[in-house]
């Protein structure tokens, strides 16, 4: 294999460079000679469209930063500042608060495709669980990156939310005091999430893409088939049913892209409050301790996890039921991190899974779902009986996982990809 | 350079040597960082406990003092007015146990307080964050309430409460007034915003 590129990177600047520092070769194992499945279809687009929402959220959030004040006297007005003052402060803090809420759509999708197509499984164990602490470290900063514009609803959702620690038992009250450092949230706790959202969570969150990209590089990408292209290569080594990531998937992306941003934008300029789901109304107001807002429901993306925790309103073995709620609702999380030990079955993709584990996937969907519309409204009795409801589904899908993946008879598995 | 000639023993004790050395040091260095997101003194200082002198409060008198930036309500109830309180039951009162956890486990049951003639409450309404208004003595106008026993009512969304800040039934405020840590250290001064010794 005489190959050109070679013979290219050996002439002038890129060999200079290439001597010095493995510039061709990174190119070559990540982009132009990283073979993926010939068969990617629609739910391939949403990693490479979360690696662009980030470089978003960290250009506009570096913007943001110029004019942003971190003081609670300061923190609302400068919003406002950006918002009426600075030269097109409007669309970047916009694109940042969008953005936000465009990161989890995709993520969310994302993680349904590893789900359908049982991407998790090994030897992809590692790729699921950087995926996952991704996952994990966004919610945090979506979190944080809530408090800073200071209203209304950044202030009573952060009081909400960091009352959860305060309901484990014994070290709950220090700990909340600790993570407030003031025993209420004041402008400490405001300066602090802004150091964590703007310094200390992204670097967090970067090092683990970086981590994710490795991972997956390492074993190859899954695919709708759930099978390995590698099993099969031709007499040079390169997968029969694998193609380079580039140009046939970087410019598939494109595509992807330019739809994402077409919807992106359309939010930004006509929605850009996204009918208060992504802009709370009450934040429009500044933060005020005396006055609790009449109905507090986190932003949308944490809300499946907010019904559950509302869902247990019963007390078991003298735990109480708030402290019931918080672990069940970080159970619902930490169960997706030993999902690929529940998965017993022989097959990877749920083309090939029996009925009960396609059953079980869209019941799943369908309670997260639900969940999450339950986790906005304010709870009444058959709302929460139907969040329970949900709830169970919720954990019978992972609970009973290893059970039916090995009863459920799965079809024959493909040698070579199809479609 | 070759393994031969290697005293491995000594060579493992070495590793396990720097390690545990190692270890010790980034717990060292981690202490002053998770130190450092303690309240710093100057939060302490605001929200130190304040102390409420009330040796010039006459009996169905009501004092306010201020503490990490709410007003705190302490009450002398005579013994009419504690009389009037107990009576009050299921049919007016939504929580007239104390059994959702707005207070300090000492000042639990009906009168919501260590000693019943003295009420320490949090006067900030439990619906939106207004200040209701006292109003001690039964019957008073514009309460909007027949057979008004005593108590305070919030003149911004019509909540009311009893002398032990019970809510009532039926009124925009989902909970009882919040009753904050206090203790007493004489007849005449009650600490606020700390439990007493052994509680």
């Amino acid at each position: 294999m005489a190959n050109p590129h070679k013979a290219k990177a050996e002439r002038g600047l890129m060999r200079w460079v290439d001597d010095r520092f493995p510039a061709t070769q990174l190119w070559r194992d990540h982009l132009s000679e990283y073979y993926a499945p010939r068969n990617f279809n629609f739910w391939y687009f949403f990693g490479s469209l979360a690696l662009l929402v980030l470089v978003n959220q960290i250009l506009t959030g570096v913007w943001l930063t110029m004019s942003f004040n971190p003081s609670a006297e300061g923190a609302f007005a400068s919003v406002e500042y950006i918002m009426r003052d600075v030269e097109y402060g409007w669309l970047i803090r916009y694109m940042h608060s969008t953005g936000a809420s465009a990161f989890f759509v995709v993520v969310y999708l994302h993680m349904f495709r590893g789900l359908l197509y049982g991407s998790y499984k090994a030897p992809r164990e590692l790729v699921w669980i950087f995926g996952m602490a991704i996952y994990l470290a966004l919610m945090a900063e979506a979190f944080m990156g809530y408090l800073l514009p200071w209203g209304q609803m950044s202030y009573w959702g952060a009081q909400v939310i960091i009352s959860l620690f305060s309901a484990i038992p014994g070290i709950g009250p220090g700990l909340a005091e600790w993570i407030r450092g003031d025993y209420l949230i004041s402008g400490i706790t405001l300066n602090r999430f802004f150091a964590l959202h703007v310094v200390a969570l992204p670097i967090v969150i970067l090092a683990l893409v970086v981590l994710h990209i490795i991972a997956l590089h390492e074993v190859g990408s899954n695919n709708p088939d759930g099978i390995e292209i590698k099993d099969r290569k031709d007499e040079a080594g390169k997968p029969l049913d694998g193609i380079p990531f580039h140009p046939y998937y970087t410019v598939k992306d494109i595509v992807g892209v330019a739809v994402f941003l077409f919807v992106f934008c359309v939010v930004i300029f006509y929605f850009p409050e996204g009918g208060g789901y992504f802009l709370e109304t009450p934040n429009f107001e500044p933060a005020n301790q005396l006055k609790t807002p009449d109905h507090i429901a986190p932003v949308w993306y944490f809300t499946p996890f907010y019904a559950i925790l509302r869902a247990i309103t019963f007390s078991v073995f003298g735990l109480d039921a708030k402290f019931l709620g918080v672990l069940f609702m970080g159970a619902a999380i930490g169960l997706l991190f030993v999902l690929p030990w529940l998965d017993r079955s022989p097959v990877r993709s749920m083309r090939y899974k029996g009925w009960i584990s396609k059953v079980m996937l869209a019941l799943f969907a369908v309670s997260f779902v639900t969940l999450g519309v339950l986790g906005v409204l304010p709870p009444t009795g058959t709302r929460t009986a139907i969040a329970q409801v949900c709830a169970v589904v919720y954990f019978a899908y992972f609970l009973l996982m290893p059970v039916y993946t090995r009863l459920e008879k799965t079809k024959p598995v493909p040698e070579r990809v199809t479609g | 350079m070759a393994d031969s000639g290697v005293n491995k023993g000594r060579r493992r004790f070495l590793v396990g040597a720097t390690s545990v050395v190692g270890a010790i040091g980034a717990v060292g260095v981690a202490i002053p960082f998770v130190a450092s997101w303690q309240p710093s003194a100057r939060a302490r200082a605001a929200g130190a406990p304040v102390q409420a002198d009330i040796s010039k409060l006459e009996p169905g008198q009501r004092m306010t003092v201020e503490w990490r930036g709410r007003p705190v309500w302490v009450v002398y109830r005579t013994p009419e007015m504690i009389e009037r309180t107990e009576s009050l039951g299921d049919g007016i009162l939504a929580d007239p146990q104390s059994a959702r956890p707005q207070q300090p486990d000492y000042a639990a049951g009906p009168m919501r307080s260590i000693r019943p003639e003295i009420g320490v409450l949090v006067g900030i309404c439990t619906h939106l964050g207004c200040s209701p208004l006292y109003k001690p003595e039964p019957n008073a106008e514009d309460v909007g309430a027949e057979d008004w026993p005593g108590g305070f009512f919030c003149p911004c969304h019509g909540s009311r409460f009893d002398l032990a800040g019970r809510v009532f039934r039926n009124v925009p405020a989902p909970t009882n007034l919040e009753v904050p840590p206090y203790h007493f250290v004489s007849d005449t001064v009650v600490v606020v915003g700390e439990d007493g010794e052994g509680a």
